[in-house]
């Protein structure tokens, strides 16, 4: 079934492969189709389809309990943490189906990071927070090599130039601005395809906030990054999609620009425009 | 008897006092609760509460005070003569009550006249005959002056009782009166009783802390004794536990050291079995078990922590014993000469131990936010990954202070030891040998008939000093690892 797909995907890829870049920019890092996702009984999300374009910001928004965060943590199977969490529908990252049981979840983990809403450094020191994921992944081949990872990943995250002096100082010591920083730049340092970030900024304030969106925006050339946002403008200032979400539906998603601009659904201007939310 | 009655007395007065002052309260203003300060049940809590409260600690204290001043009083009049015949003035007052409480009890049954036994120049052989055909069992002869005194002790002790009983009921009416005066209006019950309910709470909490502070005392006081009978660095540093038996003289060898060693080997043994089965079957249900497991499997597992010491001890003495015997002794590997051993007390004192340790490591690794967890599976990690570089160092201060209050369990354990250990003080590195502790010790030297001006008797206290230093040092240490560890995320 897998290898049919991809076999499908890739004659489709090899026929129409003349508008070259612009087809490239069209094929999705990762795509969910018909995904329904529950809790014990409760249904959360109903036959979702959404493709997450590659080095692009997609931005999920929607109300609270909209199922934004419950897609979200269906990207990497976080979900599978919860007892009474169950999805049906595929899901794939470059063509392979994530919630094929032949998948290995720590792997596609590596594959596809993720930072919480909250900041949650380990109660180690910064250089430990970061070189977490490269030593259980064995990404590095020497001390020297891991230190590199470790300056790089922070630099990436644009935390060195504020941490360089105190690497072996906890990171839980550090501001909520960058405690959230320090957990991007580990989730950077094992080098993932995809970024997940459940509302990254809820926790900081504007400041630290606009640090982090500057980030994002940085951060887009080289990964593919999902953000689930409940604040309107961040979700025009860092994404160029927009996929709104309500009451476990996927009602619109496209073009940032389209869809705070000229909604085609009711409900989704009535979001943006802060009538129902 | 006629306290008890007082008692019942004011408990009745105070229950009045309740009704009283309530309807007293709701009639000042015709009914109408709304003009009142306070509900009408706090104006009646206020009247019982002052009826009852200054009563009852008044006879509270004078219950504690009239012996004392009656011994006083009476070996101060007893005169020097009649104390030399005996041996010491505590025995013959001793003598006093028992013959005044047989006074007592021959006049109630009869046996006695009650005019007889106040006559200061009774015939003491009718007395005595009187005593005999009561059943009375007398130490010695009644002298004159014993009688005497013995006569003043039960007059005192009567006239005393009397003014007490009047004095409390008295103060209860007062109480009483005072409070239903008291009720107006306007007058804030429900503050008042507010404040009663504190003193009532902290009054509770004193008394635990003051009890503690004269168990302190006491074993400080009998410690001192012993340390002016033997010297302390004989105890401190001897090296040999050997008491003679008292009464007979001859000269103790009484060094803690291998009682010490013992107890420290023991608990050893309990820890190495006690803290790895607690701390993996701890982790396996906070972070494996499913939620209907872990509801059933917890609760089984602190049926352990239910299970009295003594009974552990039998297992010890009937299962462990034999088991370790037919395995190491003579029949076996031949480094085991009898059931009773370190190993076998240390081993079941490690299954008493593991519910203490699991439930409490299982608090601590559940304290551990799931942030954390989601955070390192996020990156890839998988479980057992996260457990031993995420969750346990996070849990590490609380696990460790819960070993260690762990093992100032261990140390303290008696019952087990007792039955498990043996009572041979030596200090061997073999496991499989016979030793004692502390604890056994203790037990050992207060059993029978225990003569409590004998350094033999009171090395008790000083043990037990010892060993309360111990385990309150583990304990502040252990608290502060915790507390430290609590600060972290808050």
């Amino acid at each position: 079934m897998k290898m049919d797909s991809n076999k499908i995907y890739k004659s489709e890829a090899a026929t129409s492969h003349l508008p070259g870049m612009l087809h490239e920019a069209a094929k999705p890092k990762m795509r969910g189709e018909n995904v329904n996702v529950f809790y014990g009984e409760k249904q959360a999300l109903f036959d979702v389809n959404l493709d997450i374009g590659a080095n692009e910001v997609t931005a999920l928004i929607g109300p609270s309990g909209c199922g934004k965060s419950t897609f979200l943590r269906c990207l990497n199977r976080m979900n599978d943490t919860i007892d009474i969490c169950r999805v049906t529908g595929k899901i794939t990252l470059d063509d392979d189906d994530i919630y094929d049981p032949k998948i290995d979840v720590v792997e596609l983990r590596a594959r596809v990071g993720m930072v919480f809403q909250k900041p949650n450094p380990f109660p180690k020191s910064i250089f430990e927070n970061v070189a977490y994921g490269p030593r259980i992944h064995g990404l590095s081949r020497n001390k020297t090599d891991l230190e590199e990872i470790v300056v790089t990943s922070l630099r990436r995250a644009g935390l060195f130039q504020e941490v360089k002096d105190r690497m072996h100082q906890p990171g839980t010591g550090l501001s909520g601005g960058q405690q959230q920083r320090l957990c991007i730049a580990r989730a950077i340092a094992v080098s993932p395809e995809v970024i997940l970030m459940d509302e990254p900024c809820s926790a900081l304030d504007p400041i630290a906030t606009a640090t982090v969106e500057e980030l994002i925006d940085e951060l887009r050339e080289n990964y593919t990054i999902v953000i689930v946002t409940h604040s309107m403008q961040q979700a025009a200032r860092v994404s160029q999609k927009t996929a709104f979400f309500h009451l476990g539906n996927l009602v619109e998603h496209g073009d940032t620009d389209e869809i705070f601009q000229n909604p085609r659904e009711e409900r989704t201007k009535n979001y943006i425009t802060g009538r129902i939310g | 008897m006629l306290v008890l009655w007082a008692l019942l007395f004011i408990l009745a007065l105070s229950a009045t006092g309740f009704f009283l002052g309530r309807q007293r309260a709701l009639s000042l203003v015709n009914g109408d609760q709304r003009n009142l300060h306070s509900m009408p049940k706090y104006y009646g809590s206020n009247v019982a509460l002052k009826a009852l409260v200054p009563a009852a600690l008044l006879l509270v204290v004078w219950s504690i005070a009239q012996p004392l001043y009656v011994n006083y009083s009476i070996s101060s009049s007893i005169p020097e003569s009649a104390v030399s015949e005996t041996s010491s003035l505590g025995l013959l007052m001793a003598e006093v009550r028992r013959v005044a409480d047989g006074l007592d009890s021959t006049v109630a049954q009869g046996t006695i006249s009650d005019e007889l036994a106040r006559d200061p120049n009774a015939d003491l052989n009718s007395i005595t005959e009187g005593f005999k055909s009561a059943g009375q069992i007398l130490t010695s002869e009644i002298t004159r002056p014993m009688l005497q005194a013995a006569q003043s002790y039960r007059s005192m002790r009567r006239d005393g009782r009397f003014y007490m009983i009047i004095a409390v009921v008295a103060l209860s009416l007062l109480g009483l009166i005072w409070g239903i005066r008291e009720t107006q209006p306007r007058f804030r019950a429900r503050n008042v009783v507010e404040n009663g309910l504190k003193v009532l709470l902290i009054s509770a909490a004193s008394i635990a802390i003051l009890t503690t502070i004269g168990i302190v005392l006491s074993l400080i006081f009998n410690t001192y004794e012993f340390f002016t009978l033997y010297p302390a660095s004989d105890f401190f540093f001897g090296t040999s536990w050997a008491p003679s038996f008292s009464g007979r003289g001859g000269s103790s060898d009484l060094g803690i050291l291998p009682l010490l060693w013992g107890t420290l080997y023991i608990s050893l043994v309990a820890l190495v079995v006690a803290v790895p089965i607690g701390l993996f079957a701890a982790i396996y249900l906070s972070e494996y078990a499913g939620p209907q497991l872990r509801a059933m499997a917890k609760p089984m597992l602190e049926v352990l922590a239910g299970i009295p010491t003594i009974v552990y001890g039998l297992f010890a003495l009937l299962t462990v014993g034999p088991l370790l015997l037919a395995v190491f002794g003579d029949e076996g590997v031949g480094i085991m000469q009898a059931g009773t051993a370190v190993m076998t007390a240390g081993l079941v004192m490690g299954i008493m131990l593991i519910p203490f340790v699991s439930s409490l490591s299982d608090d601590i690794i559940n304290a551990v936010p799931q942030s954390m967890r989601d955070g390192s599976y996020a990156l890839g990690a998988t479980q057992s990954e996260t457990i031993k570089k995420v969750v346990l160092p996070a849990a590490l201060p609380g696990i460790v202070g819960a070993i260690l209050l762990a093992a100032s369990r261990a140390i303290g354990e008696t019952m087990i030891v007792v039955l498990g250990a043996g009572a041979a003080a030596r200090m061997s590195l073999n496991p499989f040998e016979a030793m004692t502790t502390v604890t056994a010790k203790i037990v050992s030297q207060l059993t029978g008939d225990a003569d409590f001006s004998s350094p033999e008797a009171l090395v008790a206290f000083a043990l037990g000093m010892t060993l309360f230093v111990i385990t309150l040092g583990l304990n502040i240490i252990a608290l502060y690892i915790v507390r430290k560890y609590r600060e972290q995320y808050e």
